[in-house]
Order: structure tokens, then C-alpha cells, then sequence
């Protein structure tokens, strides 16, 4: 049941330039699935809308969300401010999230780049069997590596090639020669459009986390929608919401050009 | 101490509604709302087929209030009768369904469709988006234009119609006289004003649409005055909207001369809040002491 409710926060840090990990107390963390998000409210009313951050880590026992997110505006920046017991409105869980059960059994590749990455931690923390964590930064800071090591084997790729293979997450794939069934990906637009192109050449499947402008962020204002290739189910037009048929779709079944 | 409130006829057992296109058909927001609680849903506009909508970004935010280029998208009248109006049926709430059109066959085409629905209390005739290049705000921004629609629509209407005017007019109060001339029962007002927003840092339009349409907090004072405007031109109830955010905002509305009000963009920001604004007007009324809320339509001292 989606709700909007008052959390606390419950520690914050840098943990790379302009990138916030922060962890907050609330009973959304019981219900939160690998790829969902939650709507994160900022206070000053001059930034009215909600915005949209993937979990991180859900600590079901504890009742904690773990989001890290990039600071790129005024409201992030907002919530780059805020101190351990500070109030912060969120709402969730929100969109579908990996689909597990089509994994299991299935060497995995996760791939993420960039502010893409946190969501993969959640996923990586969930999923029993084979996988191999493929993540691409911009520089040598690589946040969230130590996290995700706990749960895979990972593999770094860099633009500036300070660490790991000089590229992106397909170059790590095939300087390592890294095989695997399925693909989950997360990251910025072209890395998902080559990842589509690259599980489309090798017949593999492919899930991505698209993300888009929301709004409302519950699919009732049709703002965040996606090409799709079959009619919608519920649009009757080939527009997915990615808010709630999303973020994550099969690759093959969206228009992302 | 009395609630309801009347609109041509049809009474509704308080004066808060959803805006159209920020409520879906009340699916989305029911697992937050009571619907029961609402006077009345106002359903996201439906066309004769369905329609695609515009390309993304489809909205973006601006200081105090958002920018929507949605473009109408929508599953088109078959699905809608078949999936939402069933679904609002369950709910003892009054139904408003929003209607949109490329031309006036379009818009009568879904108006006949409508007329045997018995759910489907009144019809809001969306002639004010400024997001679609044909039909809609065409036909809102003339005042012969919105007469000829009007009439058009009102000879095939069983139920009664609400037109919804566009702000983006030089004078409300002649489009206002034009629609109540040409037989409309109500008007809702005001739809988005137009609006653009530039991203400096990669010297692009925000909207792939360029333009899109301004809601929120930030246009309220402009959406009072023209409510004041239009109720000052024509004797028809009037639904008043534009950045309602509280129960305050929607009194102030009232005040100006609206017989009911409309949450649009805030639903987004907080998805109880139209449960909240219904609660914080008979908060007023006890506050005020007063015993019947029509008392208040438009009981701004001169």
C-alpha cells in the first residue's frame, strides 16, 4: 500500500563529490523491492514536486531506507542538508522494481553507471545465485564499490581510466570476457540505449531502470511515459508510465531510439 | 451546518474536486483518498479515440508551481466506459467527466457517447488546453469560436455541460458571457496560463512541447481575479481553480464567487491533500460560525 509519510533521517554523508548516502527510519523500508523508488519532498515550497530516488538498501528488521542520490538542483540540494533526526516527507514504494523471480537460476550481469549504481546494491544484496557486478563511473571515485563487493565479483570501468578498464560497463565486459543470461542495468540514457543493443546482438534478456520527469510519481498524470513497442495496457496508446509500469522494463519491449 | 452546494442542478455534498488531468479517473489516487469524502471526481479529459500525447519531457518545475505539456493523452471514450466509469461507480461521489476534441464532431461524438451514462453527472467541455496544436484551446480563445463549440455541444448533451475557459485571454468576462449565451450551464476556471521554461546550462527548451501549461501555488492570485472576473460577467456557477493548496485558498475562491473549487497540481505534492481541504472548510465554517456554505459564494465585500 502506497502512503506518504514523515521519516527521520538517520545519518547522511558525502561519499563522493555531490553524492549523498543517506539513511532514513521508515516502515516503507518493510515493503521496498530491488529497482523501486520513493518520492522524496522538499520542504521550501518554491520546489513543490517530488523527487524521485531509487532504494538503495532496505533493512526490513530495522525499518531503514538507504537512498544515495546525486545533488542536481535545489531540492537535492535541500536534502544534502539534512542532519541525523531531521524530518524528511517521502512516499512509496513506488514502480515495479527487477523481477526476481525471472532471474533465479540465471547468471546475471548488473550493470550501473554513474548515479545509476545505488539501485543495483539493493538488487545484488537479493539475489542468490550467480552474478557479475559490472559498474562504470566517471572518475576514480568509486562509491558504493566496497557495498556491492559483499555480494559479487565487481568489475570497475571508468571514462577517465584512473581505475579498472578505460570506458564503460561493455568495455568491462569484454576486456574481462564476462558471460552471463540476463542483463539488469540502471544508468544514463546512452548506456541503456548500447545495453539494449548489446543483449539484442547476443540474445540475452535485458532489464533497464529508465527514468524520465515525474510529477505525481502513482501514474495518474502521464507525465514520465516511455515509447513502447506494443500498445499499453492501460495508456491503449504505445506510451508506458514509468512511474508504475516502470522504471524497469524489458529492454526489447520499450523505444528508448 | 450545511455543505452542499448545487451546480445546475446537480447537488454535491461538498464544494471540493479533483482539476482534470491530475486525478486520472480517481484510481491511482484512491489508495490515498477517500472518494466517498470528495463532492465530486473530475475525470483526466477523454477523447472519441484514444491519443498518444506529446513527446517527453512532459513536465517541468518552476518556482512555486509546475509546467505540463502532457498533451491529452488518453485511452480514448471505449475504454473509458468500460474501465473507469464502472470503477467511479462504486463511489458516492457525483462524476464530472472532462471531455476533449480535435473538432466539434470529436467533442459531440464523446458527449453522445456519454449520455446514457447515468454515473457520469455533468460534463466538463475541455475548449483550453494549451498543449494540443488542434481542437481544445482553438476553440477557447475566440469568444464566437467558444459560443459556436458550446451550442454545438449543449444541442447533443444529456447532462449538463461546464465549459472550461482558458485564461490565456485578453478578457474572461466576454468568453465567460459568450459560453453562458450559447446555453453552457457552468464554467470551470482557469485551465494552465501558457508558460516556457530554458535550461541555461544546455541552451534547450525544458518541454519537448516548448511550451506548456503553468499550475501550482504560484498563478492563484491571477486564477482569483478571473474567477471574480467571470463571476461578475454571468450568472452561471462557476467552478474556480488555479493553485488551491488549502482549505484557505479554496475559501478565497468561494469568496470571489466559485460555488465549488478544484485541486489540481497539489494532488501531486500531497496526494491526501483534497480530503484535507474538504476538512479545513467546515473547520472555517464552525471557526466563522457559519451555518451554510453557500453563504460564502461570492460574499467578498464590495
Amino acid at each position: 500500500m502506497k502512503r506518504k509519510e514523515e521519516a527521520r533521517v538517520l545519518s547522511q554523508r558525502e561519499i563522493a563529490p555531490q553524492i549523498f548516502d543517506m539513511w532514513i527510519a521508515t516502515d516503507l523500508a518493510r515493503e521496498a523491492e530491488p529497482g523501486q523508488f520513493i518520492a522524496v519532498y522538499p520542504r521550501d515550497k518554491s520546489t513543490l514536486l517530488p523527487r524521485p530516488i531509487s532504494v538503495c538498501e532496505a533493512d526490513r528488521e530495522r525499518g531503514a531506507l538507504r537512498i544515495v542520490y546525486r545533488v542536481a538542483g535545489q531540492g537535492t540540494r535541500e536534502f544534502s542538508g539534512l542532519r541525523e533526526n531531521d524530518r524528511i516527507a517521502v512516499m512509496g514504494v513506488l514502480g515495479n522494481g527487477y523481477p526476481l523471480e525471472k532471474l533465479r537460476g540465471k547468471r546475471v550481469f548488473l550493470m550501473g553507471g554513474g548515479i545509476g549504481i545505488p539501485p543495483l546494491l539493493e538488487l545484488a544484496r537479493r539475489l542468490e545465485g550467480e552474478k557479475r557486478i559490472i559498474v562504470g563511473y566517471r572518475d576514480g571515485n568509486l562509491f558504493l564499490r566496497e557495498d556491492l563487493a559483499a555480494h559479487g565479483t565487481v568489475y570497475v570501468a571508468t571514462e577517465d581510466g584512473s581505475e579498472g578498464t578505460r570506458g564503460n560497463v561493455l568495455d568491462a565486459v569484454a576486456a574481462n570476457r564476462l558471460e552471463a543470461d540476463v542483463i539488469c542495468a540502471c544508468g544514463p540514457m546512452p548506456m541503456l540505449r548500447a545495453v539494449k543493443a548489446y543483449a539484442a546482438e547476443k540474445g540475452m534478456e535485458a532489464y533497464i531502470s529508465l527514468e524520465e520527469r515525474m510529477a505525481c510519481g502513482v501514474g495518474a498524470c502521464l507525465g514520465c511515459v516511455v515509447k513502447t513497442k506494443e500498445t499499453d495496457r492501460h495508456s491503449h496508446v504505445n506510451n508506458a508510465r514509468i512511474c508504475t509500469d516502470g522504471p524497469v522494463f524489458e529492454a526489447k519491449e520499450v523505444e528508448i531510439g | 451546518m450545511n455543505t452542499q452546494v448545487t451546480l445546475a442542478g446537480v447537488t454535491l455534498k461538498n464544494p471540493v474536486m479533483t482539476a482534470s488531468g491530475t486525478f486520472g479517473s480517481g484510481m491511482e489516487y484512491s489508495e490515498f483518498v477517500d472518494l466517498n469524502k470528495l463532492g465530486a471526481v473530475v475525470t483526466k479529459g477523454v477523447a472519441n479515440v484514444p491519443w498518444p500525447g506529446n513527446p517527453t519531457p512532459r513536465v517541468a518545475e518552476v518556482y512555486g508551481g509546475m509546467l505540463n505539456a502532457i498533451g491529452l493523452q488518453n485511452p480514448g471514450i471505449d475504454v473509458f466506459l468500460e474501465r473507469d466509469i464502472p470503477f467511479l461507480g462504486q463511489y458516492d461521489t457525483k462524476v464530472i467527466v472532462n471531455v476533449c476534441g480535435r473538432t466539434v464532431e470529436d467533442y459531440v461524438e464523446v458527449v453522445e457517447r456519454l449520455g446514457e451514462e447515468r454515473t457520469a453527472a455533468m460534463l466538463e467541455i475541455n475548449v483550453s488546453c494549451p498543449n494540443v496544436k488542434e481542437g481544445a484551446i482553438a476553440f477557447g480563445q475566440k469568444a464566437d469560436a467558444l459560443y459556436h463549440i458550446t451550442a454545438e455541444v449543449k444541442k447533443h448533451a444529456k447532462q449538463p455541460i461546464i465549459m472550461k475557459l482558458s485564461p490565456n485571454v485578453t478578457d474572461i468576462g466576454e468568453m465567460a458571457r459568450a459560453a453562458e449565451a450559447a446555453g453552457a450551464d457552468a464554467l470551470s476556471l482557469i485551465n494552465t496560463i501558457t508558460g516556457m521554461k530554458i535550461d541555461i546550462h544546455r541552451r534547450q527548451f525544458v518541454l519537448a512541447n516548448r511550451t506548456g501549461g503553468m499550475s501550482g501555488p504560484a498563478i492563484k492570485p491571477i486564477a482569483v481575479r478571473m474567477v471574480y472576473q467571470a463571476a461578475q460577467a454571468t450568472k452561471l456557477p462557476i467552478i474556480g481553480m488555479g493553485g488551491i493548496a488549502s482549505a484557505d485558498d479554496a475559501i478565497e475562491f468561494l469568496l470571489a464567487g466559485a460555488s465549488a473549487v478544484s485541486v489540481g497540481a497539489m494532488n501531486f505534492v500531497d496526494p491526501c491533500i483534497t480530503e484535507k481541504v474538504v476538512k479545513g472548510i467546515e473547520e472555517y465554517m464552525e471557526r466563522y460560525q457559519v451555518e451554510d456554505i453557500r453563504d460564502l459564494i461570492g460574499a467578498v465585500h464590495e
